[in-house]
């Protein structure tokens, strides 16, 4: 996010405005294209999942969705080369000085070879009395540099977004990321348009069937003026039973998951450290069905004041295998 | 107006960036394709077996003789493998196959450490997301095509 935002107490003159949703400054016309541009915001994102999934379920095979179980911290594992996974998540997050609100993003990650991942995000949300909006994209790459599994391992994350200020997915809390920032109205926020870049080493381990990660991060905005920003996303995991039963069947424990992951801001270049961040510690569920879906729930607690009492997030992704050939018969590949 | 011309801008941008994305996705999945030999055609690299540390050649499949092990493997070699190498272990386009010699001759222990480790610079992920457990049923269960199982012939899974 943009260097160091206001607190709470700085934002208290702009509460009227929150609660009555749309600043009352704004004239007819412009609301009136205000919710025209939220309309095509959200039609585009659903329009854009819908052709996906149609596209995908007409040429390419399911397969069996061995996915990460986090929602915020990142595991070790990539995309399997040439598979297409379509994910959709929903936010939902209480806000102490302003509306509760419903973020969602659409995830589309690409196994490009068995060391790259690249994966395209679209954000949205709904704030509730105020409005729904489109806030941006984001495009991520991971590289895993070693050739074999080692004591921990390494890969390295690099992401770009532009993303406005109304941005509320919170998928991953950085710098000085406070429950305030989210406080004043869509209206507002959407005026401020961020270019990021985002960097992650993410470190994972598996031991005797728990996944352990720690994903320490690094964010620049690219405009001159602000600093570095830090964080941290930590998580631990475990299926339900290491051995897979010997039938077919949806609800065999070895398709549960469930692990903690705890994320929070780290400041900035000029005021490093724990003061007035953001901490959450969040509980994860995920089911991965034989159908290649995977089911994931995880409800995040705030830790301090800085941070939202709660966030509840779910998600649903479906993997298409195969998907690497048809778009390359697609673009002229030999058969 | 203003903001309906900035979205739409943003999502013009979006569509450009995912189109080379895919793009060059597709030239690496054709030129994926264009190295791959057919089935059969016995060209694959099997040297990743013979890269296997000494100590896990040596390494005993603790869940052998569990009854379970081989019909659990299957569900598992299916669910998560058989895309690539064919549902009989026959290969593929993408992944060669797994009645060769070499493979039916491997150890347990070696054929645990590739299957661990991958090849992940030749296109097969590294599978230690599964649990430990669950890739000695994998290798329970290709270990089985060495008695069962002959090129061409049925195969489980």
């Amino acid at each position: 996010m943009a260097g160091r935002r206001p607190f709470a107490s700085e934002l208290s003159l702009q509460a009227g405005n929150v609660q009555t949703g749309i600043s009352p400054c704004i004239s007819a016309p412009v609301r009136k294209d205000l919710i025209r541009g939220c309309a095509v915001g959200c039609f585009r994102i659903v329009l854009f999942v819908c052709v996906g999934f149609v596209c995908s379920s007409l040429f390419c095979p399911s397969s069996f969705a061995q996915e990460s179980h986090y929602i915020v911290t990142y595991d070790h594992y990539l995309e399997e080369p040439g598979s297409l996974e379509v994910e959709y998540f929903s936010t939902f997050g209480t806000q102490r000085a302003g509306n509760d609100f419903h973020a969602f993003w659409v995830e589309l990650e690409y196994g490009v070879k068995a060391w790259w991942t690249t994966e395209l995000y679209f954000d949205g949300q709904t704030t509730f009395g105020d409005s729904t909006l489109f806030t941006g994209y984001r495009w991520e790459n991971r590289f895993r540099p070693l050739r074999h599994e080692h004591f921990i391992n390494p890969v390295v994350y690099i992401e770009y977004e532009q993303i406005s200020e109304a941005d509320k997915i919170i998928k991953e809390v950085e710098g000085h990321d406070v429950e305030s920032d989210h406080a004043e109205s869509n209206t507002i926020l959407r005026q401020t348009h961020n270019h990021e870049l985002e960097f992650k080493l993410l470190l994972s381990k598996n031991f005797k069937g728990w996944n352990m990660a720690v994903n320490p991060l690094a964010t620049k905005n690219l405009s001159p003026s602000n600093p570095w920003e830090f964080g941290y996303a930590i998580g631990a995991s475990r299926p339900l039973a290491l051995k897979a039963s010997p039938n077919r069947c949806n609800l065999c424990p070895e398709n549960f998951i469930v692990g903690v992951e705890m994320y929070g801001g780290l400041g900035d270049t000029q005021d490093f450290g724990l003061h007035e961040t953001s901490h959450y510690l969040a509980p994860v569920a995920a089911w991965n069905l034989p159908s290649g879906w995977t089911l994931r729930f995880s409800p995040g607690f705030g830790l301090n004041d800085n941070s939202h009492r709660l966030l509840l997030r779910w998600g649903v992704s479906h993997e298409f295998s195969g998907f690497g050939e048809m778009l390359g018969h697609f673009f002229g590949g030999r058969q | 107006m203003r903001v309906a011309i900035e979205q739409s801008r943003l999502g013009l941008y979006g569509l450009i960036l995912f189109a080379c994305l895919f793009g060059l996705g597709a030239r690496g999945a054709s030129a994926q394709e264009n190295n791959s030999p057919a089935p059969g055609n016995q060209k694959w690299n099997y040297d990743e077996i013979k890269k296997t540390p000494e100590k896990a050649v040596r390494r005993p499949n603790p869940l052998e003789n569990e009854p379970d092990a081989l019909l659990a493997g299957g569900k598992l070699f299916q669910r998560n493998c058989a895309e690539c190498h064919g549902l009989k272990g026959e290969g593929g386009k993408r992944a060669p196959s797994l009645l060769r010699e070499e493979v039916r001759q491997a150890t347990p222990g070696t054929l645990f450490w590739v299957l661990t480790n991958g090849v992940v610079w030749h296109g097969m992920p590294d599978w230690s997301r599964l649990p430990e457990p669950q890739r000695w049923q994998i290798v329970t269960f290709l270990k089985s095509f060495k008695a069962s199982v002959a090129p061409g012939g049925p195969g489980g899974g």
